[in-house]
Protein backbone atom coordinates (compact mmCIF):
# COMPACT_ATOMS: atom_id res chain seq x y z
CA UNK A 1 0.00 0.00 0.00
CA UNK A 2 2.88 2.45 0.98
CA UNK A 3 4.60 1.25 -1.89
CA UNK A 4 1.55 1.98 -4.36
CA UNK A 5 1.13 5.62 -2.56
CA UNK A 6 4.92 6.57 -2.93
CA UNK A 7 4.81 5.13 -7.12
CA UNK A 8 1.79 7.70 -7.72
CA UNK A 9 4.20 10.62 -5.70
CA UNK A 10 6.37 9.49 -8.20
CA UNK A 11 4.44 9.25 -11.06
CA UNK A 12 2.56 13.27 -10.26
CA UNK A 13 6.08 14.66 -9.46
CA UNK A 14 6.94 13.50 -13.19
CA UNK A 15 4.01 15.12 -14.86
CA UNK A 16 3.91 18.63 -12.83
CA UNK A 17 8.03 18.78 -13.67
CA UNK A 18 5.94 18.57 -16.97
CA UNK A 19 3.62 20.89 -17.04
CA UNK A 20 5.77 23.39 -15.81
CA UNK A 21 8.79 22.38 -18.48
CA UNK A 22 6.18 23.28 -20.93
CA UNK A 23 6.39 26.78 -19.50
CA UNK A 24 9.53 27.45 -21.01
CA UNK A 25 9.76 25.32 -24.17
CA UNK A 26 6.94 26.92 -25.36
CA UNK A 27 6.52 30.50 -24.17
CA UNK A 28 8.56 32.06 -27.55
CA UNK A 29 5.63 30.48 -30.06
CA UNK A 30 2.78 31.34 -28.03
CA UNK A 31 4.13 35.12 -27.22
CA UNK A 32 4.52 35.42 -31.10
CA UNK A 33 1.35 34.11 -31.61
CA UNK A 34 -0.41 36.40 -29.68
CA UNK A 35 1.53 39.50 -31.14
CA UNK A 36 -0.13 38.41 -34.05
CA UNK A 37 -3.69 38.08 -32.96
CA UNK A 38 -3.43 42.02 -31.31
CA UNK A 39 -2.61 40.90 -27.80
CA UNK A 40 0.05 43.45 -26.11
CA UNK A 41 3.12 41.48 -25.18
CA UNK A 42 5.69 42.87 -23.26
CA UNK A 43 8.43 43.23 -24.45
CA UNK A 44 6.87 43.85 -28.20
CA UNK A 45 8.59 42.23 -31.19
CA UNK A 46 10.18 38.52 -31.68
CA UNK A 47 13.47 39.43 -31.92
CA UNK A 48 13.93 41.73 -28.78
CA UNK A 49 11.79 38.71 -26.99
CA UNK A 50 14.67 36.28 -28.67
CA UNK A 51 17.27 36.57 -26.72
CA UNK A 52 15.56 37.04 -23.33
CA UNK A 53 15.64 33.84 -21.16
CA UNK A 54 12.30 31.76 -21.13
CA UNK A 55 11.58 31.84 -17.41
CA UNK A 56 11.91 35.69 -17.61
CA UNK A 57 9.48 36.42 -20.46
CA UNK A 58 6.94 33.64 -18.43
CA UNK A 59 7.06 36.36 -15.60
CA UNK A 60 6.32 39.20 -17.79
CA UNK A 61 3.32 37.61 -19.62
CA UNK A 62 1.75 35.87 -16.77
CA UNK A 63 -1.53 36.16 -18.93
CA UNK A 64 0.31 33.70 -21.66
CA UNK A 65 0.73 30.40 -19.15
CA UNK A 66 -2.59 29.18 -20.17
CA UNK A 67 -1.66 29.16 -23.61
CA UNK A 68 1.37 26.99 -23.51
CA UNK A 69 -0.68 24.11 -22.39
CA UNK A 70 -3.01 24.25 -25.70
CA UNK A 71 -0.57 25.36 -28.77
CA UNK A 72 -1.51 23.13 -31.38
CA UNK A 73 2.17 22.56 -32.67
CA UNK A 74 3.97 22.71 -30.25
CA UNK A 75 8.01 22.42 -29.18
CA UNK A 76 6.78 20.00 -25.85
CA UNK A 77 2.90 19.13 -25.62
CA UNK A 78 0.98 19.10 -22.42
CA UNK A 79 0.66 15.87 -20.89
CA UNK A 80 -3.40 16.43 -21.55
CA UNK A 81 -2.38 16.96 -24.84
CA UNK A 82 -0.88 13.90 -25.77
CA UNK A 83 -3.57 11.81 -23.70
CA UNK A 84 -6.27 13.71 -25.69
CA UNK A 85 -4.13 12.87 -29.31
CA UNK A 86 -4.03 9.17 -27.52
CA UNK A 87 -7.74 8.50 -27.02
CA UNK A 88 -8.86 10.09 -30.30
CA UNK A 89 -6.42 7.76 -32.54
CA UNK A 90 -7.25 4.84 -30.62
CA UNK A 91 -10.55 4.62 -29.20
CA UNK A 92 -12.25 7.51 -31.88
CA UNK A 93 -11.08 6.21 -34.74
CA UNK A 94 -11.80 3.29 -36.51
CA UNK A 95 -9.03 0.97 -36.55
CA UNK A 96 -8.86 0.53 -40.60
CA UNK A 97 -8.48 4.38 -40.28
CA UNK A 98 -5.46 5.46 -41.42
CA UNK A 99 -4.93 7.54 -38.76
CA UNK A 100 -5.25 4.95 -36.22
CA UNK A 101 -2.53 4.29 -33.62
CA UNK A 102 -3.98 0.71 -33.34
CA UNK A 103 -3.47 0.22 -36.97
CA UNK A 104 0.22 1.71 -36.95
CA UNK A 105 0.64 -0.52 -33.47
CA UNK A 106 -0.38 -3.52 -34.96
CA UNK A 107 1.66 -3.20 -37.80
CA UNK A 108 4.68 -2.65 -35.03
CA UNK A 109 3.20 -5.04 -32.71
CA UNK A 110 2.72 -7.94 -35.79
CA UNK A 111 6.50 -7.53 -36.94
CA UNK A 112 7.42 -7.81 -33.38
CA UNK A 113 6.26 -11.05 -32.62
CA UNK A 114 6.87 -12.66 -35.65
CA UNK A 115 10.75 -11.77 -35.04
CA UNK A 116 10.28 -12.58 -31.64
CA UNK A 117 9.59 -16.11 -32.16
CA UNK A 118 11.64 -16.62 -34.63
CA UNK A 119 14.49 -15.35 -32.41
CA UNK A 120 13.53 -17.12 -29.61
CA UNK A 121 13.34 -20.40 -30.97
CA UNK A 122 16.55 -19.95 -32.83
CA UNK A 123 18.20 -18.69 -29.45
CA UNK A 124 16.89 -21.82 -27.36
CA UNK A 125 18.23 -24.19 -30.24
CA UNK A 126 21.59 -22.78 -30.41
CA UNK A 127 21.59 -22.72 -26.13
CA UNK A 128 20.61 -26.27 -25.96
CA UNK A 129 23.34 -27.18 -29.04
CA UNK A 130 25.89 -25.23 -26.74
CA UNK A 131 24.66 -26.44 -23.37
CA UNK A 132 25.25 -30.40 -24.99
CA UNK A 133 28.52 -29.66 -27.46
CA UNK A 134 31.73 -28.23 -25.87
CA UNK A 135 32.61 -27.82 -29.53
CA UNK A 136 29.26 -25.35 -30.49
CA UNK A 137 30.29 -23.97 -26.77
CA UNK A 138 34.07 -23.11 -27.29
CA UNK A 139 33.07 -21.85 -30.88
CA UNK A 140 30.20 -19.83 -30.31
CA UNK A 141 29.24 -18.50 -26.73
CA UNK A 142 32.36 -16.20 -26.84
CA UNK A 143 30.95 -14.77 -30.34
CA UNK A 144 27.28 -14.52 -28.52
CA UNK A 145 28.46 -12.57 -25.16
CA UNK A 146 30.65 -10.05 -27.16
CA UNK A 147 27.41 -9.28 -29.95
CA UNK A 148 26.16 -8.43 -26.77
CA UNK A 149 28.42 -5.05 -26.48
CA UNK A 150 28.05 -4.11 -29.86
CA UNK A 151 25.28 -1.88 -31.52
CA UNK A 152 24.10 -4.84 -33.73
CA UNK A 153 20.92 -2.30 -34.56
CA UNK A 154 22.84 -0.69 -36.94
CA UNK A 155 22.30 -3.86 -39.16
CA UNK A 156 18.92 -2.46 -38.97
CA UNK A 157 19.26 -0.01 -42.65
CA UNK A 158 20.95 -2.67 -44.39
CA UNK A 159 19.15 -5.49 -43.63
CA UNK A 160 15.91 -3.79 -44.80
CA UNK A 161 17.75 -2.78 -48.15
CA UNK A 162 19.60 -5.70 -48.85
CA UNK A 163 15.86 -7.95 -48.35
CA UNK A 164 14.38 -5.35 -50.62
CA UNK A 165 16.71 -6.01 -53.22
CA UNK A 166 15.71 -9.87 -53.34
CA UNK A 167 12.50 -8.78 -53.32
CA UNK A 168 11.41 -9.63 -49.63
CA UNK A 169 9.55 -6.57 -48.26
CA UNK A 170 6.73 -5.79 -45.71
CA UNK A 171 6.21 -7.48 -42.54
CA UNK A 172 9.77 -9.77 -43.31
CA UNK A 173 12.89 -7.44 -42.81
CA UNK A 174 11.01 -5.92 -39.64
CA UNK A 175 10.90 -9.47 -38.48
CA UNK A 176 14.69 -10.28 -39.27
CA UNK A 177 15.64 -7.11 -37.23
CA UNK A 178 13.55 -8.02 -34.19
CA UNK A 179 14.74 -11.69 -34.66
CA UNK A 180 18.43 -10.95 -34.30
CA UNK A 181 17.87 -8.21 -31.57
CA UNK A 182 15.93 -11.25 -28.93
CA UNK A 183 18.13 -14.14 -30.67
CA UNK A 184 21.62 -13.05 -28.41
CA UNK A 185 19.61 -12.60 -24.95
CA UNK A 186 17.80 -15.58 -25.15
CA UNK A 187 21.15 -17.41 -25.92
CA UNK A 188 22.74 -15.90 -23.33
CA UNK A 189 20.31 -16.73 -20.40
CA UNK A 190 18.87 -19.81 -21.90
CA UNK A 191 22.96 -21.69 -21.62
CA UNK A 192 23.13 -19.66 -18.26
CA UNK A 193 19.52 -21.50 -17.49
CA UNK A 194 20.39 -25.02 -18.84
CA UNK A 195 23.70 -24.94 -16.67
CA UNK A 196 22.16 -24.09 -13.89
CA UNK A 197 21.39 -27.84 -11.93
CA UNK A 198 24.22 -28.29 -9.79
CA UNK A 199 26.61 -31.28 -9.43
CA UNK A 200 24.33 -32.73 -6.83
CA UNK A 201 21.04 -32.56 -9.22
CA UNK A 202 22.90 -34.11 -12.07
CA UNK A 203 24.40 -36.74 -9.65
CA UNK A 204 20.72 -37.99 -8.67
CA UNK A 205 19.81 -38.48 -12.21
CA UNK A 206 23.19 -40.62 -12.81
CA UNK A 207 21.67 -42.67 -10.26
CA UNK A 208 18.82 -42.79 -11.52
CA UNK A 209 20.09 -44.27 -14.87
CA UNK A 210 18.43 -40.97 -16.22
CA UNK A 211 19.13 -41.19 -20.14
CA UNK A 212 20.65 -37.61 -21.66
CA UNK A 213 16.86 -36.63 -23.49
CA UNK A 214 15.45 -37.34 -19.59
CA UNK A 215 17.75 -35.36 -17.91
CA UNK A 216 17.44 -32.38 -20.37
CA UNK A 217 13.19 -32.70 -20.52
CA UNK A 218 13.21 -33.54 -16.20
CA UNK A 219 15.97 -31.35 -14.99
CA UNK A 220 17.91 -29.00 -17.29
CA UNK A 221 14.34 -27.77 -18.99
CA UNK A 222 12.68 -26.68 -15.90
CA UNK A 223 15.36 -25.46 -13.75
CA UNK A 224 16.06 -22.97 -16.78
CA UNK A 225 12.51 -21.37 -17.04
CA UNK A 226 13.34 -18.65 -14.50
CA UNK A 227 16.12 -17.29 -16.45
CA UNK A 228 14.39 -18.04 -19.80
CA UNK A 229 11.48 -15.69 -19.40
CA UNK A 230 13.55 -13.25 -17.19
CA UNK A 231 15.58 -12.69 -21.09
CA UNK A 232 12.27 -13.22 -23.13
CA UNK A 233 11.93 -9.92 -21.30
CA UNK A 234 14.59 -8.27 -22.22
CA UNK A 235 14.35 -9.70 -25.50
CA UNK A 236 10.73 -8.83 -26.46
CA UNK A 237 11.59 -4.85 -25.24
CA UNK A 238 14.63 -5.24 -28.29
CA UNK A 239 11.92 -6.83 -30.20
CA UNK A 240 9.83 -4.07 -30.17
CA UNK A 241 13.06 -1.61 -30.77
CA UNK A 242 13.98 -3.13 -33.74
CA UNK A 243 10.76 -3.71 -35.43
CA UNK A 244 10.24 0.41 -35.08
CA UNK A 245 14.02 1.10 -35.72
CA UNK A 246 13.18 -1.23 -38.72
CA UNK A 247 10.54 1.46 -40.05
CA UNK A 248 12.93 4.40 -39.71
CA UNK A 249 14.80 4.01 -43.02
CA UNK A 250 12.78 3.03 -45.54
CA UNK A 251 10.32 5.95 -44.99
CA UNK A 252 7.66 2.97 -44.45
CA UNK A 253 4.21 4.26 -44.40
CA UNK A 254 2.54 2.48 -41.42
CA UNK A 255 3.78 1.31 -38.17
CA UNK A 256 4.46 3.60 -34.84
CA UNK A 257 8.31 4.35 -36.58
CA UNK A 258 6.40 5.34 -39.37
CA UNK A 259 4.33 7.75 -37.65
CA UNK A 260 7.47 9.03 -35.28
CA UNK A 261 8.85 9.65 -38.75
CA UNK A 262 5.96 11.75 -40.18
CA UNK A 263 5.24 13.41 -36.94
CA UNK A 264 9.03 14.45 -37.04
CA UNK A 265 9.06 15.57 -40.74
CA UNK A 266 5.99 17.83 -40.57
CA UNK A 267 6.80 19.35 -37.22
CA UNK A 268 3.45 17.52 -35.45
CA UNK A 269 4.99 16.92 -31.80
CA UNK A 270 1.28 15.68 -30.15
CA UNK A 271 1.90 13.12 -32.79
CA UNK A 272 4.96 12.13 -32.01
CA UNK A 273 4.75 12.02 -28.54
CA UNK A 274 1.63 9.87 -28.66
CA UNK A 275 2.91 7.61 -30.64
CA UNK A 276 6.33 7.38 -28.45
CA UNK A 277 3.28 6.99 -25.72
CA UNK A 278 1.62 3.79 -28.02
CA UNK A 279 4.87 2.36 -28.23
CA UNK A 280 5.67 2.36 -24.52
CA UNK A 281 2.38 1.24 -23.04
CA UNK A 282 2.71 -1.41 -26.30
CA UNK A 283 6.37 -2.62 -24.54
CA UNK A 284 4.57 -2.11 -20.77
CA UNK A 285 2.35 -4.38 -21.95
CA UNK A 286 4.39 -6.74 -23.64
CA UNK A 287 6.69 -7.35 -20.36
CA UNK A 288 3.70 -7.32 -18.32
CA UNK A 289 1.93 -10.20 -20.18
CA UNK A 290 5.05 -11.77 -19.99
CA UNK A 291 5.64 -11.52 -16.63
CA UNK A 292 2.09 -12.66 -15.92
CA UNK A 293 3.02 -15.96 -17.80
CA UNK A 294 5.62 -16.25 -16.02
CA UNK A 295 4.38 -16.35 -12.84
CA UNK A 296 1.15 -19.06 -13.85
CA UNK A 297 3.75 -21.46 -14.97
CA UNK A 298 6.36 -21.00 -11.93
CA UNK A 299 3.57 -21.67 -9.51
CA UNK A 300 2.52 -24.49 -11.49
CA UNK A 301 5.76 -25.95 -11.51
CA UNK A 302 6.16 -24.95 -7.72
CA UNK A 303 9.39 -22.70 -8.13
CA UNK A 304 7.19 -19.11 -7.38
CA UNK A 305 9.41 -17.40 -5.11
CA UNK B 1 31.90 -24.05 -58.36
CA UNK B 2 35.24 -25.01 -56.63
CA UNK B 3 35.26 -22.08 -54.44
CA UNK B 4 32.11 -23.09 -53.04
CA UNK B 5 33.42 -26.81 -52.89
CA UNK B 6 36.34 -25.38 -51.04
CA UNK B 7 34.25 -23.21 -48.42
CA UNK B 8 32.43 -26.31 -47.64
CA UNK B 9 36.27 -28.16 -47.17
CA UNK B 10 37.22 -25.66 -45.12
CA UNK B 11 34.06 -25.44 -42.72
CA UNK B 12 34.57 -28.97 -42.13
CA UNK B 13 37.85 -28.85 -41.70
CA UNK B 14 37.62 -25.43 -38.91
CA UNK B 15 34.81 -27.78 -37.53
CA UNK B 16 37.21 -30.92 -37.39
CA UNK B 17 40.20 -28.99 -35.95
CA UNK B 18 38.33 -27.39 -33.10
CA UNK B 19 36.16 -30.80 -32.38
CA UNK B 20 39.71 -32.10 -31.46
CA UNK B 21 40.56 -28.88 -29.51
CA UNK B 22 37.96 -28.99 -27.55
CA UNK B 23 37.81 -32.55 -26.16
CA UNK B 24 41.44 -33.16 -26.47
CA UNK B 25 43.40 -33.09 -23.42
CA UNK B 26 44.48 -29.60 -23.62
CA UNK B 27 40.95 -27.77 -23.80
CA UNK B 28 41.33 -25.92 -20.37
CA UNK B 29 44.37 -24.17 -20.97
CA UNK B 30 44.07 -20.56 -21.94
CA UNK B 31 45.76 -21.18 -25.66
CA UNK B 32 42.86 -23.44 -26.39
CA UNK B 33 40.14 -21.60 -24.84
CA UNK B 34 41.20 -18.36 -26.38
CA UNK B 35 42.26 -19.85 -30.39
CA UNK B 36 38.82 -22.07 -30.36
CA UNK B 37 36.46 -18.89 -30.94
CA UNK B 38 39.13 -17.56 -32.98
CA UNK B 39 39.34 -20.27 -35.44
CA UNK B 40 35.50 -20.29 -35.63
CA UNK B 41 35.49 -16.19 -36.61
CA UNK B 42 38.26 -17.06 -39.20
CA UNK B 43 36.20 -20.21 -40.82
CA UNK B 44 33.60 -18.04 -40.88
CA UNK B 45 34.90 -15.17 -42.49
CA UNK B 46 37.02 -17.78 -45.11
CA UNK B 47 33.69 -19.09 -45.83
CA UNK B 48 31.85 -15.96 -46.23
CA UNK B 49 34.64 -15.11 -48.78
CA UNK B 50 34.32 -17.77 -50.63
CA UNK B 51 31.19 -18.65 -50.94
CA UNK B 52 30.59 -14.56 -52.01
CA UNK B 53 33.20 -15.02 -54.97
CA UNK B 54 31.70 -18.36 -56.24
CA UNK B 55 28.55 -17.62 -56.13
CA UNK B 56 29.15 -14.45 -57.44
CA UNK B 57 26.87 -12.87 -54.98
CA UNK B 58 26.31 -9.09 -55.84
CA UNK B 59 27.98 -6.57 -53.97
CA UNK B 60 24.55 -4.94 -53.36
CA UNK B 61 23.85 -7.95 -51.35
CA UNK B 62 27.08 -9.31 -49.12
CA UNK B 63 30.07 -7.47 -49.83
CA UNK B 64 33.08 -10.18 -49.18
CA UNK B 65 35.19 -9.55 -46.09
CA UNK B 66 38.58 -8.85 -48.44
CA UNK B 67 36.09 -5.85 -49.89
CA UNK B 68 34.90 -4.33 -46.51
CA UNK B 69 38.39 -4.70 -45.60
CA UNK B 70 40.15 -2.80 -48.61
CA UNK B 71 36.94 -0.09 -47.94
CA UNK B 72 37.54 0.22 -44.16
CA UNK B 73 41.64 0.54 -45.40
CA UNK B 74 40.70 3.01 -47.95
CA UNK B 75 38.44 5.32 -45.86
CA UNK B 76 39.96 5.74 -42.50
CA UNK B 77 39.84 9.36 -42.25
CA UNK B 78 36.09 9.15 -43.19
CA UNK B 79 35.86 6.65 -40.36
CA UNK B 80 37.47 8.59 -38.33
CA UNK B 81 35.72 11.13 -38.44
CA UNK B 82 32.42 9.78 -38.40
CA UNK B 83 33.61 7.74 -35.09
CA UNK B 84 34.78 11.06 -33.49
CA UNK B 85 31.63 12.90 -34.33
CA UNK B 86 29.36 9.66 -33.44
CA UNK B 87 30.97 8.46 -30.16
CA UNK B 88 33.25 10.69 -29.00
CA UNK B 89 31.07 13.32 -29.27
CA UNK B 90 27.65 11.90 -29.40
CA UNK B 91 28.08 8.85 -27.53
CA UNK B 92 30.96 9.09 -24.75
CA UNK B 93 29.34 12.75 -23.73
CA UNK B 94 26.08 11.85 -23.01
CA UNK B 95 27.73 8.78 -21.26
CA UNK B 96 29.22 10.60 -18.69
CA UNK B 97 26.52 13.15 -18.22
CA UNK B 98 24.24 10.75 -17.69
CA UNK B 99 25.70 8.51 -16.05
CA UNK B 100 26.76 11.07 -13.67
CA UNK B 101 23.27 12.49 -13.21
CA UNK B 102 22.05 9.11 -12.86
CA UNK B 103 24.70 8.72 -9.87
CA UNK B 104 24.11 11.76 -8.48
CA UNK B 105 20.03 11.17 -8.07
CA UNK B 106 20.33 7.61 -7.16
CA UNK B 107 22.35 8.94 -4.04
CA UNK B 108 19.86 11.75 -3.18
CA UNK B 109 16.94 9.27 -3.61
CA UNK B 110 18.60 6.98 -1.41
CA UNK B 111 18.48 9.66 1.56
CA UNK B 112 14.38 9.01 1.52
CA UNK B 113 13.04 5.16 1.74
CA UNK B 114 9.72 6.61 0.44
CA UNK B 115 11.30 8.02 -2.50
CA UNK B 116 12.66 5.08 -3.15
CA UNK B 117 10.51 2.77 -3.28
CA UNK B 118 8.10 5.11 -5.33
CA UNK B 119 11.68 5.37 -8.07
CA UNK B 120 12.48 2.09 -8.23
CA UNK B 121 9.25 0.49 -10.03
CA UNK B 122 8.79 3.75 -12.30
CA UNK B 123 12.36 3.59 -13.49
CA UNK B 124 12.29 0.13 -14.01
CA UNK B 125 9.40 0.49 -15.65
CA UNK B 126 11.02 3.20 -18.09
CA UNK B 127 14.04 1.37 -18.49
CA UNK B 128 12.07 -1.00 -20.48
CA UNK B 129 10.21 1.14 -22.57
CA UNK B 130 11.85 1.72 -26.26
CA UNK B 131 13.43 5.11 -25.17
CA UNK B 132 15.40 5.22 -28.71
CA UNK B 133 11.67 6.83 -30.35
CA UNK B 134 12.69 10.12 -27.93
CA UNK B 135 15.18 11.03 -30.92
CA UNK B 136 13.14 13.13 -32.93
CA UNK B 137 11.84 15.11 -30.09
CA UNK B 138 15.09 15.42 -28.69
CA UNK B 139 16.33 15.95 -31.97
CA UNK B 140 13.92 18.70 -33.02
CA UNK B 141 14.83 20.61 -29.63
CA UNK B 142 18.94 20.10 -29.64
CA UNK B 143 19.54 20.50 -33.64
CA UNK B 144 21.35 18.23 -35.84
CA UNK B 145 24.52 18.05 -34.05
CA UNK B 146 25.97 16.08 -31.56
CA UNK B 147 24.04 17.98 -28.67
CA UNK B 148 20.84 16.04 -29.70
CA UNK B 149 22.72 12.83 -29.65
CA UNK B 150 24.11 13.39 -26.63
CA UNK B 151 20.82 14.05 -25.22
CA UNK B 152 19.43 10.59 -26.96
CA UNK B 153 22.15 8.99 -24.72
CA UNK B 154 21.60 11.13 -21.56
CA UNK B 155 18.06 10.03 -21.39
CA UNK B 156 18.85 6.44 -22.46
CA UNK B 157 21.41 5.54 -19.85
CA UNK B 158 19.92 7.68 -17.17
CA UNK B 159 17.41 4.73 -15.96
CA UNK B 160 19.27 2.00 -16.24
CA UNK B 161 21.87 3.56 -14.11
CA UNK B 162 19.63 5.41 -11.82
CA UNK B 163 17.81 1.69 -11.11
CA UNK B 164 21.18 -0.47 -10.31
CA UNK B 165 22.59 2.54 -7.99
CA UNK B 166 19.75 3.03 -5.94
CA UNK B 167 19.40 -1.43 -5.88
CA UNK B 168 23.44 -1.51 -5.13
CA UNK B 169 23.11 1.09 -2.50
CA UNK B 170 20.48 -0.79 -0.61
CA UNK B 171 22.95 -3.73 -0.76
CA UNK B 172 24.48 -3.23 2.96
CA UNK B 173 22.72 -5.57 5.37
CA UNK B 174 21.56 -3.79 8.90
CA UNK B 175 24.82 -5.80 11.18
CA UNK B 176 27.21 -3.89 8.45
CA UNK B 177 25.15 -0.94 9.06
CA UNK B 178 24.80 -1.00 12.46
CA UNK B 179 28.87 -1.81 13.39
CA UNK B 180 29.40 1.77 11.16
CA UNK B 181 26.65 3.54 13.67
CA UNK B 182 28.62 1.89 16.78
CA UNK B 183 31.57 3.58 15.50
CA UNK B 184 29.75 6.69 15.56
CA UNK B 185 30.46 7.02 11.40
CA UNK B 186 28.36 10.43 9.88
CA UNK B 187 26.05 9.39 7.14
CA UNK B 188 28.89 10.58 4.59
CA UNK B 189 31.15 8.32 6.38
CA UNK B 190 29.14 5.76 6.49
CA UNK B 191 28.52 6.36 2.72
CA UNK B 192 31.95 6.38 1.37
CA UNK B 193 33.75 3.33 3.47
CA UNK B 194 30.48 1.45 3.34
CA UNK B 195 27.46 1.26 1.17
CA UNK B 196 28.79 2.92 -1.82
CA UNK B 197 31.84 0.14 -2.12
CA UNK B 198 29.33 -2.44 -1.51
CA UNK B 199 27.05 -0.74 -4.52
CA UNK B 200 29.76 -0.95 -6.58
CA UNK B 201 29.01 -4.20 -8.38
CA UNK B 202 25.36 -2.91 -9.18
CA UNK B 203 26.84 0.07 -10.20
CA UNK B 204 28.94 -1.30 -12.67
CA UNK B 205 26.08 -3.61 -14.03
CA UNK B 206 24.25 -0.55 -14.94
CA UNK B 207 27.01 1.03 -16.30
CA UNK B 208 28.60 -1.85 -18.41
CA UNK B 209 24.39 -1.82 -19.98
CA UNK B 210 24.78 1.99 -20.58
CA UNK B 211 27.92 1.03 -23.08
CA UNK B 212 26.00 -0.14 -25.64
CA UNK B 213 22.61 1.73 -25.10
CA UNK B 214 24.84 4.83 -26.00
CA UNK B 215 26.28 3.38 -29.24
CA UNK B 216 23.09 2.58 -30.11
CA UNK B 217 21.25 5.61 -28.95
CA UNK B 218 23.67 8.12 -30.83
CA UNK B 219 23.45 6.12 -33.96
CA UNK B 220 20.01 5.51 -34.22
CA UNK B 221 19.31 9.33 -33.41
CA UNK B 222 21.59 9.86 -36.02
CA UNK B 223 18.89 8.61 -38.36
CA UNK B 224 16.26 11.32 -37.64
CA UNK B 225 18.97 14.31 -39.14
CA UNK B 226 22.35 14.62 -38.63
CA UNK B 227 25.11 16.88 -40.16
CA UNK B 228 27.10 15.37 -43.22
CA UNK B 229 29.08 13.34 -40.77
CA UNK B 230 28.67 10.85 -38.06
CA UNK B 231 28.15 6.99 -38.31
CA UNK B 232 24.76 6.76 -38.05
CA UNK B 233 24.47 9.29 -41.36
CA UNK B 234 27.14 7.15 -43.03
CA UNK B 235 25.03 4.20 -42.99
CA UNK B 236 21.98 5.86 -44.06
CA UNK B 237 23.41 7.43 -46.57
CA UNK B 238 25.69 4.29 -48.13
CA UNK B 239 22.55 1.94 -47.33
CA UNK B 240 20.70 4.52 -50.25
CA UNK B 241 23.98 4.56 -52.43
CA UNK B 242 23.93 0.91 -52.40
CA UNK B 243 27.58 1.33 -51.16
CA UNK B 244 27.14 -1.75 -48.88
CA UNK B 245 31.08 -1.98 -48.37
CA UNK B 246 30.90 1.27 -46.64
CA UNK B 247 27.95 0.41 -44.38
CA UNK B 248 29.74 -2.75 -43.42
CA UNK B 249 33.05 -0.90 -42.97
CA UNK B 250 31.04 1.39 -40.10
CA UNK B 251 29.37 -1.57 -38.77
CA UNK B 252 32.78 -3.22 -37.78
CA UNK B 253 33.97 0.41 -36.33
CA UNK B 254 30.84 -0.11 -34.46
CA UNK B 255 32.05 -3.08 -33.29
CA UNK B 256 34.77 -2.35 -32.44
CA UNK B 257 34.16 0.35 -30.42
CA UNK B 258 31.46 -1.24 -28.52
CA UNK B 259 33.03 -4.03 -27.44
CA UNK B 260 36.42 -1.50 -26.36
CA UNK B 261 34.34 0.43 -24.71
CA UNK B 262 32.35 -2.13 -23.21
CA UNK B 263 36.08 -3.59 -22.17
CA UNK B 264 36.93 -0.31 -20.90
CA UNK B 265 34.24 -0.32 -18.47
CA UNK B 266 34.60 -3.88 -17.55
CA UNK B 267 38.27 -3.26 -16.25
CA UNK B 268 37.72 -0.44 -14.78
CA UNK B 269 35.37 -2.75 -12.64
CA UNK B 270 37.83 -5.43 -12.26
CA UNK B 271 40.24 -2.87 -10.67
CA UNK B 272 37.38 -1.52 -8.07
CA UNK B 273 35.71 -4.28 -7.29
CA UNK B 274 38.55 -6.46 -6.97
CA UNK B 275 37.06 -8.23 -3.30
CA UNK B 276 34.19 -9.16 -5.14
CA UNK B 277 33.57 -13.07 -5.32
CA UNK B 278 32.97 -12.79 -8.91
CA UNK B 279 36.07 -11.26 -9.68
CA UNK B 280 38.28 -13.82 -7.55
CA UNK B 281 39.79 -16.01 -10.16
Amino acid sequence: MRSVLAVLTVVAAIVAIWYAACLPMNIKGVLTEAERAGAVVSPEGAAARRAMSPWALVARNGFAIPATWEQERPRLPAPHQVAVELWQTTVNKKITSKRSLVYHGWVTLSATLLGFAIGTGLGILLAVGIVHSRVMDMSVMPWAIVSQTIPIIALAPMIIVVLYSVGVQGIIPKAVISAYLSFFPVVVGMVKGLRSPGPMQLDLLKTYFASGGQVFWKLRLPASMPYLFASLKIGIAASLVGAIVGELPTGAVAGLGARLLAGSYYGQTVQIWAALFAAAILAACLVGLLGLIERVTLKRMGMAA
Amino acid sequence: MMLVALAFVLWLLGWWINTRLAEGPVAQTRVVRLAVPLIFGATILLVWELLVRGLQVPLVILPAPSLIAARFMASLPILWQDFVQTFVKGALSGYLIGCSAAFLMAVAVDRSDFLRRGLLPVGNFVAALPIVGTAPILVMWFGFDWQSKAAVVVVMVFFPVLVNTVAGLRETSAMQRDLMETYAASYWQGFFKLRLPAAMPFIFNGLKIATTLALIGAIVAEFFGSPTVGMGFRISTSVGQLALDMVWAEIVVAALAGSLFYGLVALIEKAVTFWHPSQRG
